[in-house]
């Protein structure tokens, strides 16, 4: 029966890589690159730009995670996920994070067994529509034809949000954000709807980004952030440790541009024991002790990732709003390093 | 004087079930059965103990909540508190309804190409070569986004119908409206209507057929056999006397006048599309998507259907033709009254397999996101509530019962017009 057990291993290995994958981070260690799920393209959260070479601020994430387990931010391999294909990418084991606008939920958190590891954009579903539509607020939508990228929690926000206000519409379900894009270009769907974010994002590759108004209201709460695997808690902990080591190194004015002349030592313990020049974290982790101090270097702190790729000052143009640090009187927050 | 003696009976080893030519591919059978049955049980167990190691034992109660999504094109009503079943359901109809239009219009294109393509005109035999070789050797997926493109591009939008100057008008004597979010015809409506019948109460199978509908259709049948009564007692009166008695008017007029007496009893008009708020309201909508579907896939298909139709055609000796000829048909009559009849044998079986691919076929609809049974149980169903295993199971069941229903079918067809040899 050998022959049938090795064709028969082959056969379910897809299925049993899952339960396989005991220890990511060595299987990470071992391979030398990181598998990082992202989106198809999005510009400003995980685009690929001329050249082929990946950025945005998710993809920030999956390269600060890399630099802090293989010491070097380049050493990803991403894996473009549509919405319907992420899920099963990441539970199969095909890629070992998945960093690529997901709303956490309640169901995808417990009964699909995923562990999100923390929120990188606190983010809600918003509407777009042209300025020749004359239509000012989301209430006034009644009968209009709406696109929606499919196997999204945007589909289920808009049918909740459309039968509780009474009103009828046309769902055009759209696989990928390029391709809903045309679609609403070419007049086939009188709004688009998805994440304020990702609003902000498409308009922003307009060609006439003015002719476009986003409407006031935002109808869901939709957390953002990375997510791994269930049942691999060392590995969750290092992706949730190097996030908040971002959103520290922020709080603490820990720059890529200081972050070398601060790891030779501070007088606040806080920052020392996150650059490692005191106790033992990293090691807690299963990494060196400049584990922190490669995943800053790479793009930055939180703040810098965000300006540097959706801020203000990009085309993108979002404002921090309740993505400002505590401290400013946002929601992003990180637990202690002690 | 000789005596005939049995010979001995030979007692049965277990060692003949090897060695015995008799009995021995009997035992290599049960062998490789045991080892296959074997087989098939452990991948199965296998996949079950992994997925509940996984946490997600296989369990199918995810059909019975919420669906909480909304479908566009649905045929039975729907909403988005209906169940997963129910929304299966309406995909399941959506599917049906893209492959039954497809293969009636693909037949009728391919029947039509197949028989151009063997024309004695050299122009129409090339144009059409042209065509089935465009179409059969490009993927049908590019066809389809394609199709759409051209949909979503090339018409206006329903904004374009609007106001003092506007650049788009309702064509047909104002009452089809082409816009680039599909096409609006008027539909039928009855103001005296007898309602509809619901059937299977509750279930998540439930759907309601107009009673107007089964009115109409069983006054056309039998306005019909009538109709055929009459031409049978013509048959008859011209056997017996030779003269065939005028029967025409008599045929045209059974036909039509009951239809159209319950037409007007049932108050029929046409319910007209209208620009009203952001869409066109009224009439039927035939979406983009399914538009772009159903054409690329007939066309694809047709061109298949067109080389099997070819090829059959051919498979009729030439002296089939020569003998009609010399009996003086003319050849529009030679091909439908002998090449054609004769041909359909050899055409019939190939022509199931086409069927079954351009239903097959129909689930590449995401591409343009019609909503088919793809998209909704094998899509958002599967992505919203993650029991992959489970909705790649329904799925697959569905496509096969779809499928052996349509070989069926067709295969009952095919005896029906098999040669009867004796």
């Amino acid at each position: 029966m050998k022959k049938s057990f090795v064709l028969g291993t082959l056969a379910v290995a897809g299925l049993a890589a899952g339960a396989a994958a005991a220890g990511t981070l060595d299987d990470v260690q071992a391979r030398g690159t990181l598998n990082c799920g992202v989106s198809t393209g999005l510009v400003g959260f995980a685009a690929p730009d001329a050249n082929g070479e990946w950025s945005g601020f998710d993809v920030g994430v999956c390269r600060a995670v890399a630099a802090a387990v293989l010491g070097d931010a380049q050493a990803v391999e991403f894996v473009p996920t549509t919405g319907k294909t992420r899920f099963t990418a990441l539970a199969s084991g095909e890629i070992d994070m998945l960093a690529r606008n997901t709303t956490w939920t309640f169901s995808r958190d417990v009964d699909l067994k995923f562990e999100f590891v923390g929120v990188n954009y606190y983010d809600g579903q918003g509407f777009m529509a042209p300025k020749e539509l004359g239509v000012s607020s989301a209430a006034e939508l009644d009968g209009a034809t709406v696109c929606i990228q499919t196997g999204t929690t945007t589909e289920l926000n808009l049918a909740d949000f459309f039968r509780s206000n009474n009103m009828s519409y046309e769902p055009v379900p759209i696989e990928t954000n390029a391709e809903a894009q045309q679609q609403y270009l070419a007049g086939a769907c009188d709004v688009f709807t998805t994440d304020a974010s990702g609003l902000a994002a498409t308009r922003a590759t307009f060609e006439n980004p003015g002719d476009h108004v986003l409407m006031p209201e935002i109808i869901s709460k939709e957390p953002l952030g990375p997510l791994v695997r269930h049942g691999d808690n060392n590995w969750g902990d290092v992706v949730r440790w190097t996030l908040n080591a971002l959103v520290t190194a922020e709080e603490l004015g820990v720059t890529s541009a200081n972050v070398g002349e601060m790891s030779a030592g501070t007088n606040n313990p806080e920052i020392n024991r996150l650059l490692g020049t005191e106790g033992t974290l990293g090691a807690m982790l299963g990494l060196d002790g400049d584990w922190a101090k490669r995943a800053i270097m790479v793009g930055g702190n939180y703040g810098e990732l965000f300006e540097d790729n959706i801020g203000e000052a990009t085309p993108i143009g979002l404002a921090r709003g309740l993505n400002a640090q505590w401290t400013d009187g946002g929601l992003i927050y990180s637990p202690p390093f002690r | 004087m000789a005596t005939l003696t049995d010979p001995d009976k030979e007692s049965f080893k277990l060692s003949m079930l090897l060695y015995d030519t008799r009995y021995r591919s009997m035992t290599i059978q049960v062998i490789a059965l045991i080892g296959f049955v074997s087989i098939v049980f452990w991948l199965i167990s296998n996949t079950i103990t992994n997925l509940n190691n996984l946490g997600k034992p296989v369990e199918f109660g995810f059909l019975f909540e919420s669906s909480s999504y909304d479908i566009n094109q649905r045929l039975v009503e729907y909403n988005s508190r209906d169940s997963h079943l129910r929304a299966s359901f309406v995909g399941v109809l959506n599917t049906l309804v893209v492959a039954f239009l497809g293969c009636i219009t693909a037949t009728i294109i391919g029947v039509f190409v197949g028989v151009a393509r063997l024309s004695k005109n050299w122009l129409v035999a090339r144009i059409m070569t042209v065509y089935v070789e465009a179409f059969r050797n490009v993927p049908v997926l590019l066809w389809i986004v394609l199709a759409m493109a051209i949909l979503i591009e090339g018409l206006p939008a329903p904004k374009a119908f609007r106001g003092e100057n506007a650049t788009a008008s309702l064509e047909v004597f104002d009452s089809v409206a082409l816009t680039n979010r599909g096409v609006y015809v008027p539909e039928p409506l009855f103001s005296n209507g007898i309602g509809d019948v619901a059937l299977f109460g509750q279930s998540s199978l439930r759907f309601s057929v107009s009673l107007d509908l089964i009115l109409i259709v069983a006054v056309l049948i039998a306005s019909f056999s009538v109709s055929g009564w009459i031409k049978r007692r013509a048959n008859r009166i011209q056997d017996s006397t030779g003269d065939r008695p005028t029967t025409w008017h008599l045929r045209l007029g059974v036909t039509i006048l009951p239809v159209a007496l319950v037409l007007w009893m049932l108050g029929f008009h046409l319910g007209y599309p209208e620009l009203k708020g952001f869409n066109f309201k009224g009439g039927t909508h035939l979406r983009n998507s399914l538009i772009a579907l159903w054409l690329a896939l007939s066309l694809y298909t047709a061109a298949f259907i067109a080389e099997i139709v070819r090829g059959g055609i051919l498979a009729i000796s030439r002296g089939q033709t020569e003998a009609a000829a010399s009996l003086g048909l003319r050849p529009n009559r030679i091909m439908n009254l002998v090449v054609l009849p004769q041909a359909l044998r050899v055409i019939i079986p190939p022509l199931i397999s086409n069927y079954l691919n351009l239903t097959k076929n129909s689930s590449l609809a995401i591409a343009v996101g019609y909503m088919d049974v793809t998209g909704t149980l094998g899509g958002i169903t599967l992505n919203q509530t993650g029991r992959e295993l489970e909705c790649i199971l329904l799925l697959m069941l569905v496509y096969l019962t779809i499928s052996l229903s349509i070989s069926g079918v067709m295969n009952w067809y095919n005896n029906s017009v098999k040669l009867v040899e004796r």
